[in-house]
């Protein structure tokens, strides 16, 4: 059974988001995700300050098998990477909801329609199951 | 629903990720990929390979049969085990399938074809067969498990050897025996020791839980991937195929131009290709992060060509591939990753085996 915490947004593509404190917007790939992708041993980040789109793909997870798209769940700028992932991209598969964070955003948007609450995506893995 | 092994609601309760391989629903890992490479570079892990075809082939006229059939001379082959690898190939010289043939008696050779191509094989083989008088049949009934690693054969003894402890043991490299059911052959594809068993498809499962209790991991087709790229070892589909011939697959090694009188399915097109010149296969190592992919294009100064087999490497922590560019190409090309030219060298397979690199490296670049 996936975890899926309660305190987050996710999208259909399996990215998380969070607003942080400081009211910066923090986007990783769910536990769902990495299990499916396996042992990841390679991540390509967006650069600090590049604007992405929301639905954008924005950033590369590379398991031993396969390259995936990251998508942005938002519109808005770039203002930091996890650099740990370069040397450690394992910190995806063991912890994807805090060390295993992808970027930060600037983003002006509000949290869009499309996305998901932890029950509404559980739902979504349960029907994706059947 | 594809194809199932006797394995199978064993694998599945194991936790295994089951994909389509072939037509075949076969185990990619069983939790971790990494673990299962290593399991098998340091000590012993196993895969179910009974999705691959077994074709008997019986007949007085079968050794002149397989000289004619096949790249590689069977000739070679004169104590009963000895097993050889070759190509069988088109009369353009294109790779039909690759596979192992092992030598049994004056009248019968057993042969282990690829999974995806045993269909395709198998209706060749009879074609090519008539004016021989040779009987190919498949054995749908047996099973397949390779038990590859430093501590393989050890602990497969302990597992199933019973009173054939010895003599399991003695079986030379790239030969077989029969112990009671068991059909053991000292081969695999991981370029580690072990053995591959070819046992009745009722008894796997108890042969799989034994070898299990020795502490054999079982491992998955994900493993055995990059293992066999580590390796140095070619994948049927991407590293040769029937629009490739053997001699720019990496494969001249297997093809037997003598005896010069010996005539085989594409010998003509292959002697012209030597002359020829033109593409080889390669080892690639990525200088800088990132992870080499199949198709991904290779830039050198003397042409273009492409990654055929492309992975991270766990033993190296690196990205290495197999690609296949022209003859003339300098020590250092690009590889096109995502638009980006990124640094790569050229290698001499194997990258890796017997238990450790077999490649030196520089220190990564880049971040």
């Amino acid at each position: 059974m996936s975890n899926i915490p309660t305190n987050r947004q996710y999208t259909r593509n399996h990215e998380w988001l969070r607003r942080l404190a400081d009211g910066a917007v923090e986007v990783g790939i769910t536990d769902h995700a990495q299990h499916a992708l396996g042992d990841l041993v390679f991540v390509e980040l967006p650069a600090v300050g590049r604007s992405v789109n929301a639905g954008e793909a924005c950033a590369v997870v590379e398991s031993v098998k396969a390259a995936s798209d990251v998508y942005s769940p938002v519109a808005g700028t770039v203002t930091a990477v996890n650099a740990d992932l370069a040397s450690r991209p394992e910190l995806l598969n063991e912890d994807p909801y805090e060390a295993g964070w992808l970027m930060r955003l600037e983003s002006g948007a509000a949290a869009a329609g499309a996305l998901l609450d932890a029950a509404a995506y559980a739902q979504l893995l349960a029907d994706q199951a059947d | 629903m594809g194809l199932r092994t006797p394995l199978h609601e064993s694998h599945v309760r194991d936790g295994a990720q089951i994909v389509d391989f072939g037509g075949w629903d076969m185990p990619l890992h069983y939790g971790s990929q990494i673990e299962e490479h290593h399991a098998a570079r340091r000590d012993a892990a196993m895969f179910d390979v009974s999705h691959m075809g077994i074709i008997e082939l019986t007949g007085d006229s079968v050794r002149a049969f397989l000289r004619y059939l096949l790249a590689n001379d069977v000739g070679k082959l004169r104590s009963p085990g000895k097993a050889i690898y070759s190509c069988m190939l088109l009369p353009t010289g294109g790779v039909l399938d690759d596979l192992i043939v092992y030598f049994m008696t004056d009248s019968w050779f057993r042969m282990v074809v690829n999974a995806g191509t045993r269909d395709k094989d198998l209706a060749w083989i009879q074609k090519q067969a008539t004016r021989f008088a040779v009987a190919a049949v498949e054995r749908k009934d047996l099973a397949i498990i390779a038990i590859q690693g430093p501590n393989a054969r050890a602990k497969t003894v302990s597992a199933l050897a019973g009173n054939h402890r010895d003599g399991m043991l003695a079986v030379e490299r790239f030969s077989a025996a029969a112990f009671d059911q068991w059909f053991v052959a000292r081969t695999g594809y991981s370029g580690e020791d072990g053995f591959e068993i070819i046992a009745p498809a009722g008894s796997a499962i108890a042969a799989w839980n034994a070898l299990r209790a020795q502490g054999v991991m079982p491992a998955g087709l994900g493993a055995r991937d990059t293992l066999r790229l580590e390796a140095g070892l070619n994948l049927y589909g991407n590293d040769m195929d029937e629009r490739h011939h053997p001699l720019e697959s990496g494969l001249a090694w297997t093809v037997a131009f003598e005896p010069a009188d010996r005539e085989f399915i594409g010998r003509e097109a292959l002697e012209r290709a030597r002359a020829a010149g033109g593409n080889q296969l390669v080892g690639l190592v990525l200088e800088d992060r990132g992870v080499l992919r199949s198709h991904q294009r290779v830039i050198t100064a003397c042409g273009t060509g492409e990654v055929t087999s492309g992975t991270f490497s766990p033993t190296l922590h690196r990205s290495i591939a197999l690609a296949r560019i022209p003859k003339t190409a300098e020590r250092l090309v690009r590889v096109e990753i995502r638009g980006t030219p990124h640094a790569a060298s050229i290698v001499t397979p194997p990258f890796a085996g017997n238990g450790k690199a077999l490649i030196q490296l520089s220190p990564p670049e880049g971040p």
